[in-house]
């Protein structure tokens, strides 16, 4: 039995766990936490270790989604997460350009870690005060070899996509590294 | 889709920078310490106006020593009823100035008007795609760059304390090195409030919540803080770190691997 892992990261609030709860096949285990501190008290819960779902592919192969945790006093679980991984997916909340710099931020961390592909997720683009995604790339400051795919996180169709453009990427790099 | 914000967390430098690449056409408005307007075609500044100023051609023209006194009152009284591009046409027809010297002080005062939005650290701005140029205006074709410098060179202190301190939720914890003695130092108030709250338990955000900072400031002083050796930053206290979680694809041939990303592909597509 095989297991691989996707992470999928992101500012607060972003939309991990909501992404990785639409395609799950379990219930998404996540240590969620009645949130404490005053200023992150824009929502009742949050992820405080870690979510991790599952989507079984056949008898010998696993895929586990890890959603990372929301705040930043946990990014020392980051480096341990992304251990192995086959590619990760960053969360931003199109809404909130408040929290751009912080998926940067993020961003960068993880590419450091590892140098495996990634896409970014502009997510919550259901709803009206979303930023187009070509703004965000800008805002983001995304090279154009980088994929920004919009999404809305609680849209099973919708987090498929963004999966399947994270795996293209990864066989494309695998196709890459054959030819070589 | 809507493409709006606050200063706070994105700055005028880097609005100015999204219309610059994305070319946008639209009337920018962000409401600060007062309402500031400035409209855009493809990527360029066409128009800009703080509201509680006078924008009328006249005064731009007065202010900018193109003309006199006497000939502003003239014009204020005479020719109080035409918009600036009429008012434009005919000083340019009365031989008064020429094409170019109109453009230029209304470039400049566009400008200027930009320049000072640079100082607002707060705001809240909202870029409308379908707004019509400002009625009767001249408009000009501003490049973006040099505003986008000039922002930029502002913006550096910002960022380099954000390389200094890129995480707030470090603590601070004083340095054991002998000499260093807190009454000796010549603290502001702000940074005395600061120190009261130094403990490795407090994270550097919770301080600036108990002190009611905003990032830039507590980074302004935890950075001279550290500067003066006084603290030192530290990952807070009662953290401890996981187990591993061990995966891999590591060791496996292309074409192994190739086929486990193509099943993977297949799955998530079936679901
Ligand atoms: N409208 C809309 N709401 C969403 C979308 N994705 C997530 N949300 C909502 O946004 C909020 C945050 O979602 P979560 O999935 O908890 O975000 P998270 O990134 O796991 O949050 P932390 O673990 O606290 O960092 C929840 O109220 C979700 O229901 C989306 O695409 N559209
Ligand atoms: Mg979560």
């Amino acid at each position: 039995m095989q297991t691989v892992k996707i992470v999928v990261t992101g500012p607060f609030n972003s939309g991990k766990s909501a992404f990785i709860q639409s395609v799950s096949e379990i219930d998404v285990v996540s240590t969620e936490r009645k949130i404490t501190s005053e200023a992150e008290k824009i929502k009742n819960t949050t992820t405080v270790a870690m979510d991790f779902g599952r989507i079984t592919v056949d008898e010998d192969l696993v895929l586990y989604l890890f959603g990372t945790p929301g705040q930043r006093r946990f990014d020392f679980m980051w480096e341990i997460l992304s251990e192995g991984m086959l590619g990760f997916i960053v969360m931003v909340d199109s809404t909130r350009p408040e929290t751009f710099r912080e998926a940067r931020s993020i961003l960068e961390t993880f590419r450091a870690y590892a140098p495996t592909p990634y896409v970014v997720a502009a997510n919550k683009q259901d709803l009206e005060d979303a930023w187009d995604v070509e703004d965000m790339r800008i805002a983001l400051r995304l090279p154009d070899n980088v994929k920004i795919l919009p999404c809305v996180a609680t849209d099973k169709e919708s987090v498929k996509k963004v999966l399947l453009e994270l795996l293209f990427s990864i066989l494309e790099e695998v196709e890459k590294n054959s030819s070589q | 889709m809507a493409l709006k914000g606050n200063l706070r967390d994105f700055s005028v430098t880097q609005l100015l920078n999204l219309i610059h690449l994305a070319h946008k056409t639209g009337a920018l408005k962000v409401k600060g310490e007062t309402t500031a307007n400035a409209y855009f075609r493809e990527g360029k500044l066409a128009y800009a106006h703080m509201d509680n100023e006078p924008d009328d051609l006249a005064t731009i023209l007065y202010r900018d020593k193109k003309i006199t006194r006497a000939q502003y009152r003239t014009l204020k009284s005479r020719a109080g009823h035409l918009n600036d591009k009429a008012l434009g046409l005919l000083l340019i027809n009365a031989g008064y100035l020429t094409q170019e010297d109109i453009l230029a002080s209304v470039q400049s005062h566009y400008l200027s008007t930009m320049q000072r939005l640079f100082a607002w650290a707060e705001g809240l701005f909202v870029f409308d795609a379908h707004a019509a140029p400002p009625n009767g205006k001249i408009l000009t074709k501003i490049g973006l760059g040099n505003l986008i410098i000039e922002g930029a060179r502002r913006l550096r202190e910002w960022e380099k304390l954000q390389d200094e301190i890129p995480n707030l939720d470090m603590a601070l914890k004083f340095t054991e090195r002998p000499g260093t003695d807190l009454r000796k130092l010549n603290l502001s108030v702000e940074e005395w409030r600061v120190v009261s709250y130094i403990n490795p338990r407090n994270t550097i955000r919770q301080i600036a919540r108990a002190t009611k900072m905003t990032d830039l400031e507590i980074r302004r002083i935890v950075y001279s803080l550290l500067q003066a050796g006084l603290v030192e930053l530290v990952r807070p206290e009662g953290q401890t770190v996981p187990k591993p979680i061990h995966t891999a694809l590591e060791g496996k041939s292309k074409e192994e691997q190739k086929s486990l990303v193509n099943r993977l592909i297949a799955r998530i597509r079936g679901l």
